[in-house]
């Protein structure tokens, strides 16, 4: 299987591309065009910043490119935002993928939300053998609104969407590199969608 | 809900893990990677590593530690020690760690806060606070607290999180080592007085001191290591007795 990581300048791809070591796969880092057109699943990480990221992926083309993707692609963090319509986040213009906006938590909780808490109302293959309350890890000062692609909710302040899918096109606001066995679990399945 | 952490410390140094006990009398307590590989497969939520040495010789083995403990270890982790530049900050983060921890390097020149928020993001920089109560007034010390200073620990710490700190790591220097419980009433105020996650650092010895440290302490998470070296308190005990205490953990 050829799994490419989009590697675009942001984020700790290290521990994606040990998290896919660890379950026996083999990841490729690109941000080349054609390679990641060919990879018959994409990962799309980021951590940092959001209109820096947005900015990066414009340079490189990339924002044109991802949404035009047939294979299954999974954005995780800030992947998954950018992923959206809009991010309060730098007030920056998303890829228009989820037809959700992203917005910041209030100063009623701790920003970022940082540690680990539940997935629940699960309805995705993504989510195949895993339990309602499951435990994944988040950091995060952004949240996805709700809308018909949630696929995972979590509740933090208010009950936002932790995780998204629209056709092939995933989204997971948490961690499943760093939420041991049970985000292995998910990327596993990611592996097996077809 | 967000649950609070347990996060078992590591100090390294020459790549092998040690404990201080009120910073000094080191004792070895194991090889880092095993140590931590162990402490993630038994429910820990986080992992620190301290590198105590932090000599220019020291780094290359602690990165290359770094990497094998990414590599093995399905739970995030941060690394501290002697940090006080971009690259090295770059350096550490490339080789799997999720978080870095700064500490002396930021008093000396906070502006490396902002800098290191900027470019790397808020939720990857820890800054780590050791402090002294003496005569009623919370010191910032330096150095691993062998240099005090005339710095106030709330004043300090309300900077840190202006700056773009994505959480703080206070250490209680009149606690640690003591093994008889958080300095929580220091804890609280942070908390109260911050919006930012707070981990508790220095003076665990029993589950109590833990259930203290977030019902008393309000911390997010808290971060212990001798008696976690030493097997005094198993992690799947102390979180299995927090959740009787109806403090939420991940189990």
């Amino acid at each position: 299987m050829k799994l490419v990581i989009i590697n675009y300048g942001a984020g700790n791809i290290k521990s994606i591309q040990f998290a896919f070591k660890r379950l026996g796969y083999n990841t490729i880092l690109s941000n080349n065009p054609e390679e990641i057109k060919a990879a018959d699943k994409v990962i799309f990480p980021g951590v940092g910043e959001a209109s820096s990221a947005m900015k990066m992926l414009k340079e490189s083309g990339l924002d044109e490119l991802i949404p035009n993707l047939k294979q299954p692609v999974l954005g995780i963090c800030l992947g998954m935002q950018l992923m959206c319509l809009h991010t309060e986040e730098g007030d920056t213009k998303g890829l228009g993928i989820f037809q959700t906006k992203v917005k910041r938590f209030s100063n009623n909780v701790k920003v970022p939300q940082m540690g680990w808490n539940v997935i629940k109302e699960l309805k995705s293959n993504l989510f195949k053998d895993i339990n309602e309350n499951e435990y994944m890890y988040l950091v995060h000062s952004y949240y996805a609104e709700h809308c018909n692609e949630t696929i995972a909710a979590t509740d933090y302040e208010i009950n936002y969407a932790s995780a998204l899918q629209h056709k092939n096109f995933y989204g997971t606001q948490f961690h499943p590199e760093k939420s041991s066995l049970a985000g292995e679990q998910i990327l596993k399945n990611f592996l097996s969608i077809v | 809900m967000l649950t609070k952490r347990i996060i078992p410390c590591l100090d390294i140094k020459n790549g092998r893990t040690v404990k201080g006990v009120n910073f000094v009398d080191l004792r070895d307590a194991g090889d880092p990677v095993a140590l931590a590989k162990q402490y993630a497969d038994q429910g820990a939520d986080e992992l620190v590593f301290l590198d105590i040495t932090a000599t220019l010789e020291a780094r290359a083995t602690t990165l290359e530690m770094v990497l094998h403990v990414a590599e093995q270890v399905n739970i995030p982790f941060t690394v501290g020690g002697g940090i006080s530049s971009i690259a090295h900050v770059d350096a550490l983060l490339k080789n799997g760690a999720d978080k870095v921890s700064i500490n002396s390097s930021a008093v000396k020149r906070p502006e490396l806060i902002n800098e290191l928020a900027d470019k790397f993001g808020s939720q990857c920089i820890v800054v780590a606070i050791d402090a002294k109560q003496v005569d009623g007034q919370w010191k910032v010390h330096l150095a691993g607290g062998s240099i005090p200073t005339e710095i106030d620990l709330f004043k300090w710490a309300k900077e840190v999180e202006e700056r773009g700190a994505g959480e703080i790591l206070f250490t209680s220097m009149n606690h640690d080592g003591t093994k008889n419980g958080f300095a929580n009433e220091a804890l609280a105020k942070l908390s109260e007085e911050l919006n930012i996650p707070i981990i508790a650092s220095g003076g665990a010895g029993n589950v109590q001191h833990f259930v203290d440290t977030f019902k008393k302490g309000k911390s997010d998470a808290a971060l212990a290591a001798s008696v976690f070296h030493f097997g005094e308190i198993p992690i799947p005990k102390l979180k299995k007795e927090l959740k009787e205490h109806n403090i939420e953990v991940r189990l």
